[in-house]
């Protein structure tokens, strides 16, 4: 079979070209981030990311040695010695000894000096001053050069952010807490919507469409209008600001779904596995965690990954039921919205931070990719 | 109503001693948390079964009916306590007190709909609704159109499956890392600087002479941020559409082709028309996402510069302002907002389980 692409050469090319402009578009906003955050403060604020790829140009002034390290050779005053003089070192391309020309001279060129003598200035950035009077002054010539340096990153941010406790900038402590958060939020709802799923897949009660409508009707309530009520509630019955609290926020905001996802899955398992169970005597609790449990593994996985992301990558949720005015357990998300604010113009510091909350929703995302598009399909109410 | 405070709480969480490490602090907490669920289950299953109603004895088989009668609400109690204290208790709390006022000291008092005439007086307030009308047209219509795109592009080529999982990965970002990197890309220097922000640098290289503060140009600031949602969002739209449009059966196709049409015909007349009900399913997701934005806005602008949006507003309003009348009035009026879609989804549900 045929379809747009394919049918002809050239609307096959259109086809490519313009998935490789998607892909571009929708990749590149990411990785300016992630390569920002090898680069210091200074490469950031000079220049635009996408430099830091390729060598750039650079224009240096250095200085030669002073006069004092002059000696004589023949008769001629020579001082001899590296521009880089230890630093960096690269290639020249051009160089110059005036800041009205600095890049006058080719490599191996000779320059006169303005104040006498000579200067001959090589690629590798050695250089020889000759003169036949004895070189004057306190301070060597300056020597303008333009280099090509190579790209250069550092893991220097990731340093600061991750382990220098005493820095304000510091992430350690919050990624602990986002995964304080984060595990409990995800396990809890997904044993407690399982149970509920069986009930309502296969067990026969009284209510029991009613209570599926009621689940999917709960589904796209916002938990904005969740916020005040039952932040008064934890208040008023001593849970007040944290863990506890926002596992619990978390578990009744991800049960909908989380019940939605498991029931449609578990009513798709055949009929015949929990009759015969049944009939051979195993109970309904032993039926669900020997048999049920392990079949809906996919589906169990799907909710994981979503709850992961969801409860890793939330702020509401956290600044309403968990964060108090002692800053203990502040979570990476309100951290970088602290950086923003108060770090807005440190692109070092803010791409480090976002990147390493970035990084390990990412890394799940890549490694299991196939659950969360099976349950994306499953979830998405038809 | 005891007096609530909100800060600086001395009723603590289960653990938290400074100076333990913060790992093991977590390990710790995790496991207290998650024992707790999964004894509740055992525990509760282990009493109704040996004890209230033991399958033995002279009465082993009524026992075991009650049991069983007994059992699914046993399976349910966690989830509908969830369900109902988290969700549904939360929306008609709200409701009462978007008609009450709190008085100091403690106590509320009756306000009728002066709350709501309040919040309609305000200009903030209509310029949120203006803003979130926006969104609620282009994120959905964008993010919709994007997935299509890119679920029939990437369909035939071999690489496609790639593309697919990078035009998907914002999916995993959250909504603040997001902000963070699209603030870097409408970073603004001055003119004669080297630009950092790709939008200036682009802006800049196509010959523009001066560069933007993209995020405090009214009206049009708002699309800037909306463009980090549709960001995220085509990836969820793609990965449903291209689903559907794997699932149009073949000989529908065949017989275009057969019949002379182009691949545009195919694609809008035959394709399009088959995965309609997908595209709305897709359009009302996304249109949820939408309501409840807050992050985005919170992190970038903070409703600066004419970008409030209706969520943002409440959280100012209940948090920033301390006032729990006019928040939940707005809280009600984003509640009115989905109501629409959540009697479709149900409707939609109980149609397709009969």
């Amino acid at each position: 079979m045929s379809d747009i692409a394919g049918t002809r050469p050239a609307l096959r090319w259109v086809v490519h070209a313009s998935v490789v402009l998607l892909v571009v578009l929708w990749v590149f906003p990411t990785l300016g981030l992630l390569i920002s955050s090898f680069r210091t403060g200074d490469q950031i604020a000079s220049s635009g990311w996408w430099r830091a790829l390729f060598p750039s140009e650079q224009n240096l002034t250095l200085r030669a040695a002073p006069p004092e390290t002059q000696v004589l050779q023949d008769g001629l005053y020579v001082i001899e010695g590296n521009v880089f003089d230890g630093e960096r070192a690269s290639d020249i391309t051009r160089w110059g000894v005036n800041s009205r020309a600095i890049d006058a001279y080719a490599p191996g060129e000779t320059a006169e000096l303005r104040r006498g003598g000579t200067i001959t200035v090589q690629a590798n950035g050695d250089y020889r001053m000759e003169n036949t009077e004895e070189f004057a002054g306190k301070r060597g010539p300056r020597v303008f050069v333009t280099t090509t340096l190579p790209p250069e990153f550092t893991f220097e941010n990731y340093a600061h952010v991750l382990f220098n406790q005493s820095s304000s900038d510091s992430m350690g402590k919050a990624f602990f807490n986002t995964l304080t958060v984060t595990i409990p939020a995800t396990i809890i709802p997904i044993l407690v919507a399982a149970f509920a799923a069986y009930a309502l897949a296969w067990m026969d009660f009284p209510g029991r469409a009613l209570l599926i409508a009621a689940v999917v009707g709960l589904l796209v309530v916002p938990l904005q209008l969740a916020l005040i009520p039952l932040l008064k509630l934890h208040l008023n019955i001593g849970i007040g600001k944290g863990y506890l609290g926002v596992w619990l926020a978390h578990t009744g905001f991800g049960m909908p779904l989380a019940i939605y996802l498991l029931r449609n899955y578990m009513a798709g398992l055949p009929r015949d596995l929990i009759e015969n169970a049944r009939v051979d005597g195993a109970t309904e609790f032993q039926i669900f965690t020997k048999l049920i449990l392990p079949l809906s593994f996919p589906a169990l996985a799907s909710f994981a990954i979503f709850q992961f992301l969801w409860t890793w990558n939330d702020l509401l949720v956290a600044k309403v039921f968990l964060i108090d005015s002692s800053g203990q357990t502040t979570v990476m998300t309100n951290r970088i919205v602290e950086l923003l604010g108060t770090r807005g113009g440190n692109w070092e510091i803010l791409a480090t931070a976002a990147f390493v909350s970035i990084a390990v929703p990412l890394a799940v995302f890549f490694t299991m990719q196939k659950y969360l598009v099976r349950g994306l399909l499953a979830g998405s109410v038809k | 109503m005891g007096a609530i405070r909100f800060s600086g709480l001395p009723i603590s969480t289960v653990i938290r001693e400074d100076g333990m490490h913060p790992a093991i602090q977590g390990l710790l907490t995790i496991a207290i948390g998650v024992s707790g669920c999964v004894g509740y289950f055992y525990l509760s299953n282990q009493f109704v079964d040996k004890i209230l109603f033991p399958a033995r004895g002279p009465n082993a088989g009524r026992n075991i009916n009650r049991a069983n009668m007994i059992r699914p609400w046993l399976f349910l109690l966690p989830a509908m306590l969830a369900l109902g204290v988290y969700l549904a208790y939360p929306v008609f709390e709200t409701l009462r007190l978007s008609l009450t006022d709190r008085v100091a000291g403690g106590g509320y008092e009756w306000a009728g709909l002066n709350n709501y005439s309040q919040m309609l007086a305000e200009p903030k307030f209509w310029e949120a609704m203006r803003n979130n009308m926006l969104w609620l047209i282009v994120v959905p219509a964008m993010s919709t159109a994007f997935g299509l795109l890119v679920a029939q592009l990437t369909d035939r080529i071999r690489w496609g499956n790639v593309a697919k999982s990078l035009i998907f990965m914002p999916m995993a970002i959250s909504f603040v890392g997001a902000s963070v990197i699209w603030k870097l890309v409408y970073d603004a220097r001055p003119p004669d600087q080297d630009q950092i922000g790709v939008l200036n640098a682009i802006y800049i290289f196509f010959g523009g002479t001066e560069t933007h503060t993209w995020l405090t140009l009214p009206f049009w600031n708002n699309f800037f941020l909306m463009i980090v949602l549709v960001w995220i969002q085509t990836g969820f739209a793609m990965v449903i559409l291209s689903a559907a449009l794997r699932g149009i059966p073949e000989e529908t196709i065949e017989a275009a082709i057969l019949d002379g049409a182009n691949p545009f015909q195919i694609f809008f007349k035959i394709k399009v028309p088959q995965i309609k009900t997908t595209i709305m399913v897709v359009w009302t997701t996304i249109t949820i996402v939408v309501l409840k934005v807050f992050d985005i806005v919170f992190a970038m602008t903070n409703g600066q510069w004419e970008t409030q949006v209706l969520a943002n507003y409440m959280y100012d309003k209940m948090f920033r302002a301390n006032d729990w009348g006019v928040g939940s009035a707005s809280a009600m009026v984003i509640m009115l907002l989905v109501t629409p879609i959540l009697i479709w989804n149900v409707r939609n549900a109980r149609k397709e389980m009969q």
